[in-house]
């Protein structure tokens, strides 16, 4: 129990690091994040006596269970991981001291959190970002901003769209027809520029309010004086602002993009395609005498990037950080060629039919059974171009090699590493680990396993095979129950639209799902912590 | 030793995954790359009787030693390590076996290794590529090729670049001056014909023989019918062809690339500053007539990165596969602002003292006085937006906590994954572990640490950081000992035999500031003694060593 009071001692105080490194002038994000508190814990909050740094930090919430509001859940994945973690400055009193949860470390001053005050003035690439969408109706602004979306949210960076077609439809509940966009139309410019101004409102509550990083406005943003206003509020708000122009010619995806997203909009409710379909060209019209397309030379001090006829080609102008490097890489690799991704697991493992986790075992019996179930399913399916994908373990390595295929191995796909918990079943866990146990409990995605990892650390690793993944078309990924939850979230994030299928493919297998127990105090029984673990052996 | 007697049988024969899974038409690489074979090792090659395809592989290959021939060095970087390592179609028969050096699991077909067999008319994205430089003279393409050639050699694709310039050079001894570049000196043009031939002979060669991934092809190429012939070689050859160009109007930054590169050129080696600009300004206006950049419109089929400006935009066109988007982004991130990156060891730990490798532990007082010293220096320096980098590791935390400024904390950075080793000494590995540890000394670059990492694997997860840097200005990077060498692998393009040998001591800044091509290092030492943790490769690296030949690098400790 030794390594366990020690971890109990540097427990006293929630981490620090949950703060923006940012302060720009009107940014009015000088404060910290909300601190981590474990639920149910039984570490009492430091003292708070004397220091105005700890007086300015919140105190220790209330716990953030699944009851908690929605704000505390984008808190929780409010770390931009894809950058890494900010630290501050010294004093000669500062410590070192572990999180438990997440064994990262941290300074603290006099027994108290220090990240805060050497934060001033200082501007790191984080700042938050406005992402404005540029083009005509119907050039797939809404699906690059959800997907974008998306991706941003899965690889930590706390971001929203703002979609002013869904102010216009909040606030004019009934759509009658495209003279509503008429470029003469005064009642109409006036509700739009309603829409567009509640629209910025908003981003500005939450990137400056809400701790937002990353907002993306979602509207034709077709004229050079609107996109002139939009920079302006982003630079008086201390955003960085970023274009994302879709150009887009060719009149058969233009129709595709009608049919698949338009006429199913609400607008369209009470008409025929046909009508629609007219209606909503003759929408496109309204903006196209007055459209001014992202220029080489009259815009060339913005940062943007221009798509070109879904991703022929790209123009990309002054990224200027980090993060619009990584949306320009994205927007990049993404296509909108229709295609299948496959997800499945390795068959049953050795390990798994004993309740163990990690290690690197062979399949069971049935586990060589579903390999070949999976062949049969696969050649069946009859994929074109099907790519396999595996981890470098054995289990999924043995899996592939029953499909008679070629494939390709990833390390990054390899299971979560448990660290010193590798191959011990729950039970053994709470047996010589029960507080790490409860701290995996209370907070699963950012608990780090001793000398492993956490599902935060484990969508890091991925993200390169997500950025493969959009590249790609057909693809089967044989991985792991914890890869393959992460793959999964960041295909399933309800607004990206996914149709799942899910196939079981008639092979029995035990269950591995271990559910969230009710307690996930440190001081539950051995049987409240061992209440929801599958059977094994 | 029960897992040792285990990796022995698996070790009968070496991995065969070290083929290009691509058969194009005419492309002639059907057959697997040499497989791995560890030197002095006591495993014996694999009986190959009867099967057809094992005869087709090259039989057991001498000791890859440092002896060993360049070929041989090429093909140890030679899977792309940028992509997932490939495997194979099955067969009843196949079995997995653990490659003992790099812990990844192998099929076998009958205890023979059974990559090969199944490859045939499989295309992956990895097929050769053939990077064609576009753009007048003077316009950063060489410093480009060299660039990227670098980068993705590091990140473990194999690339050479071709320049017909020192072709041009290495042909006619002597260079007189522009007038050799002008567009109706007909003895001019033949002699440029020869040696764009003869490179792109060595093209063909690289790419097809020599198991190449990637050909960087460094010349003008200013015109569109120049262009089409190389596409037109590399469509025959089963190359996919990108082109960049680099059009810059700035004479400024066009008169800074003549001052940094072209003054010091063996062309100008008897002139003055004044003359070697002039000329140099005459031959770019020799190319400026016939010069067609690339369009939108005309050469909307071929894949190209248009840089303009140094990096101001990008114009970016088919990109085609992974290799192409990865060197697009790597292209798009890339600048040329002058700047410097430090790089150093936290201060020297607790188990640095002890002889100790990885663990989590804390600094020792002199690796406090280390920090306080760096501390100093870095104030004297007086960098300007310096960003400080750590890892998550305490160590390297502490040691930044008294710069006193901002810092950043890196996951990736974290020091390699030594597995079971952790925390143990040489001497404890040696006894424990003595067939690791002779494998390790074989090949410390791909070497896999049980349940841990290689060299290898560590360069993949520094690329992220790689990227980063070269976006960044000034940084102070605060590691570890195997990341430090992997990130000045990097910066001076050392291969990967050397680099896990590269000495990183503690308590010592390296100061990397990009000039020219290249990079300049000043190794500045702070000061404050510290224990010596570089081992060297000792002489016998056998598995039969004796304890005393092991344990003969090992540098002194508590």
């Amino acid at each position: 129990m030794g390594i366990f009071s020690a971890r109990l001692n540097q427990a006293l105080c929630g981490p620090a690091w949950l703060w923006r490194p940012c302060s720009v002038q009107g940014f009015g994000l000088e404060g910290p994040r909300r601190p981590f508190h474990p639920e149910h814990s039984r570490f009492s909050p430091p003292r708070r006596t004397g220091s105005p740094s700890a007086a300015a930090r919140p105190g220790p919430a209330p716990p953030a269970g699944p009851a908690a509001p929605r704000g505390a859940e984008v808190e929780r994945r409010g770390r931009s991981r894809s950058r890494p973690r900010m630290a501050a400055a010294a004093s000669p009193a500062r410590e070192l001291t572990q999180n438990p949860l997440q064994k990262t470390w941290e300074p603290y001053d006099n027994g108290l959190p220090a990240g805060h005050s050497a934060q001033r003035g200082v501007c790191m690439t984080n700042c938050p970002t406005l992402i404005v969408m540029v083009g005509l109706p119907a050039r797939g602004k809404t699906y690059i901003s959800k997907k974008l979306t998306r991706y941003l949210n899965w690889i930590g960076v706390p971001t929203k769209e703002f979609n002013v077609g869904q102010y216009r439809r909040d606030l004019v509940k009934k759509y009658k027809s495209f003279e509503f966009f008429l470029p003469d139309n005064e009642e109409g410019l006036k509700i739009r520029k309603q829409c567009a101004l509640a629209a910025l409102n908003d981003v500005r509550q939450y990137l400056s309010e809400e701790n937002g990083h990353v907002a993306v406005f979602d509207a034709t943003n077709t004229t050079r004086e609107r996109r002139e206003t939009i920079y302006k509020f982003g630079e008086e708000n201390g955003y960085k602002t970023f274009f994302v122009e879709s150009v887009c010619v060719d009149p058969e995806v233009i129709a595709a993009n009608i049919v698949q997203v338009k006429l199913g909009s609400p607008d369209y409710v009470d008409c025929s395609n046909d009508e629609a379909t007219e209606d909503f060209m003759k929408r496109i019209e309204c903006y196209k005498n007055s459209y001014e397309t992202l220029d080489e030379n009259l815009d060339k001090d913005l940062s943007y990037i221009k798509i070109m006829d879904v991703g022929r080609s790209y123009l990309v102008n002054r990224v200027m950080d980090h993060i619009q490097s990584r949306i320009v890489y994205y927007l990049m690799n993404i296509h909108v060629t229709p295609r299948s991704i496959y997800l499945c697991r390795h068959g049953e493992s050795e390990l798994n039919l004993k309740g163990r986790i990690g290690g690197d075992p062979g399949l069971s019996v049935r586990g060589k059974e579903f390999a070949k179930s999976l062949a049969q399913f696969i050649n069946e399916q009859n994929i074109k171009d099907l790519k396999v994908w595996t981890s470098q373990m054995k289990r999924t390595i043995q899996t592939a090699e029953a499909l008679g295929v070629p494939y390709e191995q990833w390390k990054v796909l390899n299971e979560i590493d448990a660290g010193v918990c590798e191959e011990m079943t729950y039970e053994e866990i709470q047996e010589n680990y029960p507080l790490e146990f409860a701290l995996r409990d209370q907070d699963k995605y950012r608990y780090r396993y001793p000398k492993g990892e956490s599902y935060e650390d484990l969508v890091q690793r991925l993200e390169p095979v997500i950025m493969e993944l959009e590249r790609q078309e057909n693809v089967l990924v044989i991985c792991h129950q914890a890869v393959m939850r992460c793959l999964l979230a960041y295909f399933l994030d309800k607004p990206a639209g996914c149709k799942v299928e899910s196939i079981f493919l008639n092979v029995e297998a035990v269950n591995t799902h271990r559910d969230k127990p009710e307690n996930v105090g440190v001081d539950r029984s051995r049987e409240e912590a061992l209440r929801t673990v599958p059977n094994h052996l």
